[in-house]
């Protein structure tokens, strides 16, 4: 996903890849992308719904969530939304020094989320739920554990955008650019809010 | 993406060899350079022009067409007569489980691939898709995808579970070969490879248009081709869950169907089929756009009610996501779910009949020339009639209650996917032949061609709905004489007489084949408007120049091509030839453009996709290989990225912006 942004220089400026329909190749095409990942996320959403209560051995999830921990991270996560909207903006103003400081800004926050992540997968284990131990375990740990990848692959591309704005290797619309991680970022954390709701405030 | 200048306009005699072009990377970061080869095998396995990628999947569909058709000839020589030796019974159940994986994923797909890549962007005026690199990306992918699904075979047996490998059936405990595993991988590799090409073209149909191309003038090919671009964006992320899923549990201990802690044996049927219903118009509507611009062609007629076509199209696709569980009448669902999905598939037909009835109306009054690709396009449309109405009788609940699993089912698909899909790629292939390599393809031959798999195909399929309504299991592996019962449902005489039809069926491919060779070597140039088409495609040379169009058309008809040849006489309404085709290019070449930008090729693709391969037999292999597959992956999307990038307008009037790209120009002779 990392050359999405890179690619974006490609196009954008290019008079011949200015779309028929007013946006560029290149947000239609990230339009597409996420289109496509909402059902893959709710492929494995139903899969977790379909068995979240089914626990043969092992913990239970009513017996180890933590509500207010994963709250916590929860909102460390949306508020990268914003700072990455700020990212945006700055990047639409021209502004470097700032958009580099709110994309470092927004790769914190999500590294938080992720340190986080981490944290409370080591728990569930050392509470007795492995990867293996029930339907409900499969299920938790593939959804969010593939939410964790897409966070993850969000960092590099955050790291990765700054890097170019760095040397000043942009060659279309920066501000595009900037605005096309910040579309994936955010529906990130559109999921997040969905898995965060069905996942932990719904009791199973 | 690096660009070629070209001073001058390309040579202006049709069919003269292109001076090739030659490009001189001047990278910025020396180690990443552009591949430079425009002839040979490396500009073949290096290139980003969507024609020459377009022939590549052409190349493989075809191969894996033999491949699967091998197969199938195997499974009706060991049905031929009671108690078959030819293959035991494991081995059966791997050759129908692959040849059906290979038909749709590796011979369906890919062709109309092929036909979309090479003809969407010369339908709509554009000089390449809207992601070059993507689009290689996405071939080496499938590619690489096939070949880790047919590896299986030399390494410990292939997968053996039917080609909607049920699970629990293709859990560990059933499935305990490695086939699955080689299958799940190779689906994923090949899906995502289909996921980026569909991304790709639907960007590609919306912001790439020719100035003046509306949506409702676009033809109905590339319309048909938009729509399984949307189907595949969104049913592949569901196979894919369904496959990741299936490869946790056979890897790394997962529980989701081990029905012993408690799993749904259900939710695999349903992934499968959210993503396996849409497929199946994945596979049959690019061969309905192919005989919407056939059928016009030879009847001299314009489509009848084209917004008509168009819409039910659109509307078969949007309709073919709410009937995934027609395929599970079976399972139990419950009455409610069941009259709904029942419904909404009996729904689905008023759409289908609406083409059928528009493309006979297309030919009615018409002056229709009986040449090979429209001998296929009306084949499709008897063949998928019959096909569809086998199709309505399973979507009364009750009656497909007794169908299931039986040769009745068989009989169907094979009457929509041969009869409608086959025969309308073979309809394309003998209709665009000679834009893609400049002749025709014999026509004695296709004759020979078309009339061996019309009837092979009826002795093949026909009798299977007899079998299946007598109760003949699929993929049951042999069957006994005492049981075979007598007269007219003799299940022995009809399935000898499917098997012989296979046979025909073959040699009407190996017609074909023939064909082919025959026509590279004997036949001479064919003109430039072989069959007075009516679209874009034919208003560059045959084949089309490097840069498709020398300058971008401007578009005010639908058919826009035939109004450019014809015009109304206001005296008699009746349309009158002004122009040859000839004249139409020659029009465009003395007006060419001067500047024309194409994307040079890359490396990168090709590593990548090897990578993601290996990577993907380290899930089967073990960590070693998964670090080898990943250090390739890295590498090549370093390459990727940090390759010479794309030389902007600013770098043709000589300011040196910002040292990251470079400028690139061709020399001609």
């Amino acid at each position: 996903m990392a050359d999405v942004a890179v690619q974006a220089d490609h196009a954008s400026g290019h008079s011949a890849h200015q779309g028929s329909t007013g946006l560029s190749n290149n947000k239609l095409a990230m339009w597409l992308f996420l289109g496509s990942e909402c059902l893959l996320f709710g492929g494995l959403i139903s899969t977790y719904m379909l068995y979240r209560g089914r626990v043969k051995d092992g913990p239970h999830p009513s017996q180890i969530y933590d509500i207010p921990f994963t709250s916590v991270s929860s909102f460390v996560l949306l508020m990268s939304s914003l700072t990455m909207v700020l990212a945006v903006t700055a990047a639409q103003r021209n502004d470097d020094r700032r958009t580099n400081l709110w994309l470092v800004v927004t790769a914190i926050l999500g590294a938080t989320f992720l340190g986080g992540q981490v944290y409370e997968f080591t728990a569930f284990y050392r509470e007795g739920l492995g990867f293996t131990t029930s339907l409900f375990s499969s299920s938790f740990y593939t959804l969010t554990g593939f939410h964790g990848v897409h966070v993850s692959v969000g960092i590099i591309m955050l790291l990765v955008t700054m890097g170019v704005i760095k040397k000043n290797r942009v060659v279309g619309n920066k501000a595009e650019s900037v605005e096309l991680v910040g579309l994936y970022w955010h529906f990130v954390d559109i999921v997040w809010i969905v898995i965060f709701t069905l996942v932990y405030l719904i009791p199973a | 993406m690096a660009i070629i200048e070209r001073p001058e306009a390309a040579p202006a005699v049709p069919g003269a060899p292109l001076v090739p072009a030659t490009v001189t990377p001047q990278s910025s970061l020396g180690a990443f350079k552009r591949p430079v080869t425009t002839t040979g095998w490396k500009s073949w396995l290096f290139t980003v022009d969507h024609k020459k990628i377009g022939i590549i999947y052409g190349v493989v569909a075809i191969f894996f067409f033999i491949v699967g058709g091998v197969e199938a000839l195997l499974i009706r020589l060991q049905l031929a007569g009671p108690e078959g030796k030819v293959l035991n019974a494991s081995v059966y159940n791997q050759m129908f489980t692959m040849h059906g994986t290979t038909m749709v994923f590796l011979f369906a797909m890919p062709m109309a691939a092929a036909f979309a890549n090479y003809f969407l962007p010369l339908q709509l005026g554009a000089r390449d898709v809207a992601f070059p690199r993507m689009n290689a990306l996405a071939i080496w992918l499938t590619i690489v995808g096939g070949l880790v699904l047919n590896l299986a075979w030399f390494l410990g047996g292939a997968a053996d579970g039917g080609w909607f490998m049920y699970a629990p059936n293709s859990g560990p405990i059933f499935s305990p070969s490695n086939g699955v595993d080689f299958w799940v991988v190779g689906l994923l590799i090949a899906g995502v490879g289909s996921l980026i090409g569909s991304i790709n073209l639907i960007v590609t149909v919306l912001n790439m248009r020719a100035p003046g191309l509306s949506l409702m003038k676009m033809p109905v090919f590339t319309w048909m081709i938009l729509v399984v671009q949307f189907l595949l964006v969104f049913s592949l992320p569901v196979i894919t869950v369904a496959l990741v899923l299936l490869m946790f549990q056979r890897s790394f201990g997962a529980t989701f169907f081990d029905v012993a802690q408690g799993a749904d044996p259900l939710l695999w049927q349903h992934l499968f089929w959210i993503f396996g219903h849409p497929e199946v118009y994945v596979l049959v509507l690019p061969a309905f756009g192919i005989i919407s611009e056939v059928l016009p062609t030879f009847s001299r007629k314009p489509l009848f009610g084209y917004p008509f076509v168009v819409f039910s199209g659109a509307a078969i696709g949007f309709v073919g996501f709410g009937v995934w569980a027609h395929h599970m009448f079976a399972s139990g669902l419950g009455p409610v779910s069941v009259a709904v999905f029942s419904i909404a598939t009996m729904a689905i037909a008023i759409p289908t009949g609406v083409k059928i009835f528009n493309w006979t109306l297309t030919m009615w009054g018409g002056k229709i020339w009986f040449a090979t690709p429209m001998k296929f396009a009306i084949g499709l449309v008897v063949l998928f009639t019959f096909g569809g109405l086998s199709g309505v009788t399973h979507s009364v609940a009750p009656s497909d209650t007794q169908q299931t699993d039986t040769y009745y089912i068989v009989a169907h698909f094979h009457y929509v996917l041969f009869g409608g899909m086959v025969f309308g790629l073979f309809s394309g292939l003998y209709y665009w032949w000679p834009k893609v390599f400049g002749k025709c393809l014999n026509e004695r031959l296709g004759s020979w061609n078309f009339w061996f798999m019309f009837v092979g195909m009826n002795l093949t399929f026909g009798p299977m709905h007899i079998l299946g309504l007598q109760g003949q299991p699929r993929r049951m592996y042999q069957w006994t004489e005492n049981r075979a019962g007598e007269g007219f449902f003799d299940l022995g005489f009809w399935n000898l007489v499917s098997s012989i039809g296979s046979y025909v069926l073959a040699i009407g491919v190996l017609f074909f084949l023939i064909n082919i060779v025959w026509t590279t070597k004997k036949e001479k140039q064919a003109p430039l408007d072989p069959w007075d088409a009516r679209t874009l495609e034919w208003i560059t040379a045959s084949p089309p120049k490097e840069h498709n169009f020398d300058r971008i058309p401007k578009v005010s008809h639908l058919d826009e091509f035939f109004h450019r040849k014809y015009q109304e006489d206001p005296a008699t309404h009746a349309m009158v030839s002004v122009k040859t085709a000839e004249e139409v290019l020659a029009i465009e070449e003395a007006n060419a453009e001067s500047n024309i930008h194409l994307p040079s090729p890359s490396y990168w693709p090709l590593v990548l996709a090897v990578g993601i391969g290996i990577l993907g037999l380290g899930v089967i292999y073990g960590v070693p290989t998964m670090i080898i597959g990943s250090v390739v992956v890295l590498l090549a999307i370093f390459g990727w990225v940090l390759e010479p990038s794309v030389a902007e307008d600013f770098d043709y009037e000589g300011s040196s912006h910002d040292g990251g790209s470079s400028k690139e120009l061709t020399t001609h002779g």
